[in-house]
């Protein structure tokens, strides 16, 4: 399908562990370029602990820790001397739950990463802004309400606005946990849409415990069980001929 | 049928029980406040509120420098201790994950529980003697011992209540962790920040005994950050030791006029956070 991408990203032997609980075994992914990946995989899988990891945020957790690398543009950003800050600006999330900043308003939260983070590229806020809310889809539906606070629409229009708040910053990759877990399913075939506008632009790796999500939007697609990789290979592929039994036993639903 | 009786007459029996006890608490609390009313409001005037006291035995005079007294404690005691109560709220709340923190949370709470006199004391023998004279920074020290845990406290306890979803949401911006807990998590918190900061600032302006040895009394109007000087709680306690009926009704009025004072600043309080203590957002 679509396998000559390069390599924008890729773990290697990637394992996790919250205190002495390890949530992930030797994980290697290697995710390409303008596509989306999916994470699949039953509840507890560490489909989430595998994406916390790609921007550095697993850490954030007490006792978290992480062995093997993982590679953004060949560079390991676990290296030594790499700053987790600058990592997380060039690789965007959004969370399961819409979460914008309740105290600010629609504009302020797409310009948020911008204002807190001290940067701005030439462009005025306003274009940024509005550039950003146009990707997300969003901009025809709140252009006359951005002094709004960003709580005050609907959840899913909160969730695209959360997806323009990470976009304004222009990262190189956009990670989706769960991205329509709390949404209603036209709210989902929204963010869905918009999943495959923007890997024009940017690399996107989304988690999702819905398969037919997986194989409506990714190019590629991991099965995660009990924290190993199982199986990783062109959605098309996992979904009409997975290779490993256990693969095939959960895309046509005997556990999970 | 009978047991749904039985059912009915349980559920009336509490609610009743709940109410007796509701007014049990509250008719102490509305008998003071009914006698304060009672005995000070007679004797407010504009003469009473801005005149210094008369000499003993002649005319009873006003409570004017009480009043400027205590609003200059009020005010530096703010500025002193608000800021510093705050910000170790946020760093409790915040960066609190360690021993020194736990060690800190302790002695907060020790302090909160303190007798306010020993505030007094302390800032007597460490401050008052060694400038050898009573002045109102000193007694801003001793209401700020007071104010200070108290801040701490509800700061913490509002910062607490923020969302950990927000932080999330911000670190995965890239933003630095400082900078989420000024510009993110406190924004978030600002309303409950308010409102623990004025229900402090009500509690100490009511405080006697840190006053008595710091700011000692004066009969006139502030003569200098050197000088003693008055408040509405020492005006108070001097005059309710009196032997002359006028001078103790003066008292009384003293009395109506701080706890005007603390209700103006409660209802600041629902003001500014839209009639929700400790709300949210």
């Amino acid at each position: 399908m679509q396998s000559n991408h390069t390599e924008k990203m890729s773990s290697l032997g990637l394992s996790a562990w919250y205190g002495e609980k390890q949530a992930l075994v030797n994980v290697s992914i290697s995710m390409k370029a303008n596509s989306v990946t999916a994470i699949i995989g039953p509840s507890g899988c560490g489909k989430s602990t595998y994406i916390r990891c790609l921007n550095r945020m697993h850490e954030l957790v007490p006792k978290a820790t992480v062995t093997g690398q993982v590679l953004l543009d060949k560079e390991d950003i676990y290296g030594p001397g790499v700053d987790p800050v600058m990592i997380r600006r060039r690789v965007g999330m959004v969370f399961q739950k819409p979460n914008p900043f309740p105290t600010m308003s629609i504009y302020d939260n797409v310009a948020a990463g911008l204002k807190l983070t001290g940067m701005r590229r030439g462009k005025s806020l306003d274009d940024i802004v509005k550039s950003s809310l146009e990707q997300a889809g969003l901009w025809d539906e709140v252009k006359y309400d951005l002094k709004k606070p960003g709580t005050s629409v609907s959840g899913g229009q909160q969730q695209r606005l959360c997806i323009a708040r990470a976009i304004a910053l222009q990262p190189e990759v956009i990670l989706m946990d769960e991205p329509c877990s709390a949404l209603d399913p036209v709210a989902t075939a929204k963010i869905e849409g918009l999943m495959a506008s923007l890997k024009e632009k940017y690399t996107v790796v989304v988690v999702t415990h819905n398969m037919q999500q997986a194989s409506r939007v990714a190019d590629f697609t991991a099965f995660l069980y009990l924290g190993k990789l199982i199986e990783y290979d062109e959605t098309t592929k996992i979904f009409e001929n997975p290779k490993e039994d256990l693969t095939e036993r959960y895309i046509t639903g005997k556990f999970g | 049928m009978n047991s749904y009786r039985v059912r009915k007459f349980k559920d009336r029996t509490f609610s009743i029980l709940g109410l007796v006890c509701v007014i049990v608490a509250v008719l102490p609390l509305g008998s003071i406040l009914l006698e304060v009313v009672v005995r000070g409001a007679p004797i407010i005037s504009w003469n009473f509120l801005t005149q210094t006291p008369g000499a003993e035995g002649q005319t009873v005079g006003g409570i004017g420098p009480s009043i400027q007294g205590s609003l200059i404690l009020i005010g530096l005691t703010s500025l002193i201790g608000i800021p510093i109560g705050i910000m170790s709220g946020v760093f409790l709340a915040e960066y609190g994950d360690n021993k020194y923190a736990s060690l800190m949370r302790l002695f907060n709470d020790v302090l909160t529980e303190f007798p306010s006199i020993v505030a007094g004391v302390t800032v007597f023998l460490a401050f008052v003697l060694y400038f050898g004279h009573f002045s109102p920074l000193a007694g801003s020290l001793a209401l700020s011992f007071i104010l200070i845990p108290i801040v701490a406290r509800t700061t913490e306890e509002s910062i607490k209540l923020v969302p950990n979803s927000l932080r999330e949401a911000s670190a995965a911006l890239g933003v630095r962790r400082w900078r989420t807990t000024v510009s993110i998590v406190i924004a978030a918190a600002k309303a409950g920040l308010i409102t623990g900061s004025l229900l402090a600032v009500a509690r100490i302006a009511g405080e006697t005994a840190p006053l008595i040895m710091t700011v000692l009394g004066n009969s006139y109007f502030f003569q200098g950050f050197g000088q003693p000087i008055d408040a509405l709680p020492l005006r108070i306690w001097r005059d309710a030791l009196q032997p002359y009926p006028d001078i103790q009704a003066a008292g009384w009025g003293a009395a109506f006029v701080l706890i005007l004072v603390v209700l103006t600043i409660n209802i600041g309080v629902r003001l500014a956070t839209g009639g929700r203590r400790g709300s949210r957002r």
